[in-house]
């Protein structure tokens, strides 16, 4: 699993708001072509790790290098290459509202010098069927959508572009169950075929054992833990422990286990 | 001309480059076989306008491979290109082969593969005589529609009022008192500026004319006489609709976005006690204050541009204008004051509850209630204009 070189590495990270202190001494390694799933209770700082990747948070101290890049000292130029090797999908969509889902999803084209607009038009319509929309639903403004409809939609424009890295923040909140398991076979599946490395933040157990290769535990301001499923059983810290052999894991756990089996058969 | 030339020199064996753009290359030569093309470089976004204006050249030969064995790379915008130049070969009874890909491109060509886009049109139904009619009685029915429900809401209105009255306890003192700071307190200056700057400008541009005749001394009248019959209600009206019917939709409108309506119903709370009534009432209330101000505002810019321009002293100005301006006027003024406060309030809350669960509505909602509400008692003063005209008001 583990290559030597990661993808997305970040060293040190200090990221604070006012006498608040968020993260700490924050070390985190991503490797190439893994599901990475970040959990941690609330306000431990999932989303501003995933905002300090993208650049939408400038930590206080720290590095974070994408791609061997150091994308905090990095000229625009750089910076702007690979941000179109990263795709985001937030939490409702984050679509634009004044644009149908097809225009949504043709955005981030429009930054490729010299494609023929027919073709960008194709493209997106061949993005929002990959992510399990109807044909039909390019033409709908994100306001005529349902909650899982967006977030599709939301993946299919940080799909645009074919990216290498693939941050997902909740992919399967306010989803009802099938709808979110559905969307776990989803990411699984296009993160394997297209080659996808996947940093995804959740507090949904059944995503976790359904899609992650590896997860980091977010507590006491850093990453206390990393490792698969597995490992986590044994890691002796009490919220580690909690959240993963709560009532609500062991269902997860049985319900994944069920389905592995039902495969093998 | 050029692409043409460049896909006869693919077959002919010469390796012909198609994609410069941002530094990716792309190629297509021949095979060892004649039918069989080879692919290399980067089929990507980048270069998929090139690959495709090439792909269509192919789509008319003899070519039954293509060899992939020598792609650096494939992303789905070059997947998609391949398999929809697959796709044509197929629609002519043709096979199409794609062959030497590694696994990985391989897994990439089947997922795109599975999520080709089918295109299905929406229904469209055609322009026709009838239906532009349908269309037509649809937006009447819908206007008339919009009028019964400001109706509706007035009913409801004046039922609660009623209701509080012999149940005083239900009423929310506070709330109103809130309303009539933020509807009538807090739009005291603007109000009184606008309505003083109006009458300077009125005075200003009738002396113009006035003195053209030596009759500068009924600037008084024309003062008097316009902006206590119209301009101190009118333009008031129309300041505190911009102001408060706005405030009213997003307020209301955004109580409906949250759900908090639906809560309020659900703990048995009347959503038009509760919110409707302390609104309007404070309107009611306000807007004839606030066209009073207004009125007295408008005189004094007036008789002070009479004071500057003109040389009439203040007390000619007062003289003047108790003597010269029946009372009659104010009244005509005034009276309209309630009746503009009932539509600007009804439509404010009327709107409120017609936005939908999403922010865009709650946008749309706000501005349609202040056009709407200035609208309305622009067409409410026109009538009353008739009626007072009538009746020798």
């Amino acid at each position: 699993m583990s290559t030597p070189d990661p993808i997305i590495k970040l060293r040190g990270i200090r990221n604070q708001f006012g006498r608040q202190v968020v993260h700490d001494d924050l070390d985190l390694d991503v490797y190439r072509g893994e599901i990475l799933g970040v959990v941690g209770g609330s306000g431990t700082g999932k989303s501003v790790l995933l905002r300090t990747i993208t650049g939408l948070q400038t930590p206080a101290a720290g590095s974070v290098t994408v791609l061997g890049t150091d994308v905090l000292h990095a000229d625009g130029k750089t910076r702007s290459d690979i941000e179109q090797r990263w795709g985001v999908m937030f939490q409702d969509g984050a679509l634009f509202s004044s644009l149908t889902v097809r225009e949504n999803v043709e955005v981030p084209m429009r930054a490729i010098p010299g494609l023929d607009p027919a073709i960008r038009r194709m493209l997106a319509d061949l993005k929002i069927s990959m992510v399990g929309l109807p044909y039909l639903a390019g033409d709908k403004y994100p306001s005529e959508l349902s909650g899982g409809m967006r977030k599709r939609a939301g993946l299919a424009r940080a799909l645009a572009l074919d990216p290498d890295m693939l941050f997902l923040d909740e992919p399967t909140a306010g989803l009802d169950p099938i709808g979110a398991a559905d969307f776990d076979l989803l990411i699984r599946g296009l993160s394997r075929s297209l080659g996808l490395t996947v940093f995804l933040v959740t507090h949904d157990l059944d995503t976790l054992h359904a899609t992650c290769d590896r997860i980091a535990v977010l507590a006491e301001r850093r990453v206390l833990v990393t490792g698969t499923m597995t490992d986590m059983l044994d890691v002796d810290h009490p919220w580690v422990h909690e959240y993963f052999h709560g009532p609500r894991a062991r269902a997860a756990a049985s319900e994944t286990g069920a389905h592995r089996e039902g495969r093998d058969e | 001309m050029g692409r043409i030339d460049l896909g006869l020199q693919a077959v002919s064996g010469k390796q012909v480059d198609l994609g410069r753009q941002g530094g990716a290359h792309f190629a297509i030569s021949a095979g060892a076989a004649p039918e069989v093309l080879v692919l290399s470089g980067q089929l990507t976004i980048h270069t998929v306008t090139e690959a495709r204006a090439a792909f269509d050249e192919l789509s008319g030969r003899r070519i039954t491979a293509l060899d992939l064995g020598a792609l650096e790379r494939l992303d789905t915008a070059g997947a998609w290109a391949l398999l929809s130049l697959q796709q044509e070969f197929r629609a002519t009874d043709r096979d199409l082969a794609l062959t030497g890909a590694t696994e990985a491109i391989a897994s990439l060509l089947k997922t795109v593969d599975g999520a080709m886009p089918k295109p299905e049109t929406a229904e469209t139904r055609p322009l026709t005589l009838t239906g532009v009619l349908d269309m037509t009685g649809r937006r009447v029915m819908g206007g008339v529609g919009f009028l019964r429900d400001l109706t509706a809401y007035f009913g409801i209105f004046l039922h609660r009022l009623a209701r509080i009255l012999r149940h005083p306890g239900e009423f929310r003192f506070t709330a109103l008192v809130h309303h009539c700071e933020a509807v009538g307190l807090n739009a005291v200056p603007i109000v009184a500026l606008m309505s003083f700057l109006i009458g300077v400008v009125l005075a200003f541009q009738g002396a113009v004319q006035l003195r053209q005749f030596g009759a500068e001394v009924f600037v008084v009248d024309l003062l008097a006489v316009s902006i206590l019959r119209e301009l101190g209600v009118l333009l008031t009206s129309i300041i505190v609709a911009g102001r408060t019917a706005s405030a009213y939709t997003a307020a209301i409108g955004s109580m409906k976005m949250r759900e908090e309506i639906d809560a309020m119903r659900t703990l048995g709370l009347d959503p038009a006690i509760n919110l409707f009534v302390p609104r309007i009432l404070a309107l009611l209330l306000m807007l004839p204050i606030l066209t009073l101000i207004a009125n007295l505002a408008g005189l004094f810019g007036g008789g002070l541009m009479a004071w500057i321009d003109l040389g009439i002293s203040p007390e000619m100005f007062r003289i003047r204008l108790v003597e010269g301006t029946d009372i009659s006027h104010v009244f005509a003024g005034l009276v309209k004051a309630p009746f503009f406060a009932l539509i600007i309030g009804v439509v404010g809350c009327h709107a409120g509850m017609q936005v939908k669960s999403n922010a865009e509505s709650l946008g749309r909602k706000t501005s349609t209630a202040v056009v709407t509400a200035i609208f309305m008692v622009i067409v409410a003063d026109a009538i009353f204009s008739i009626f007072f005209a009538r009746m020798g008001i």
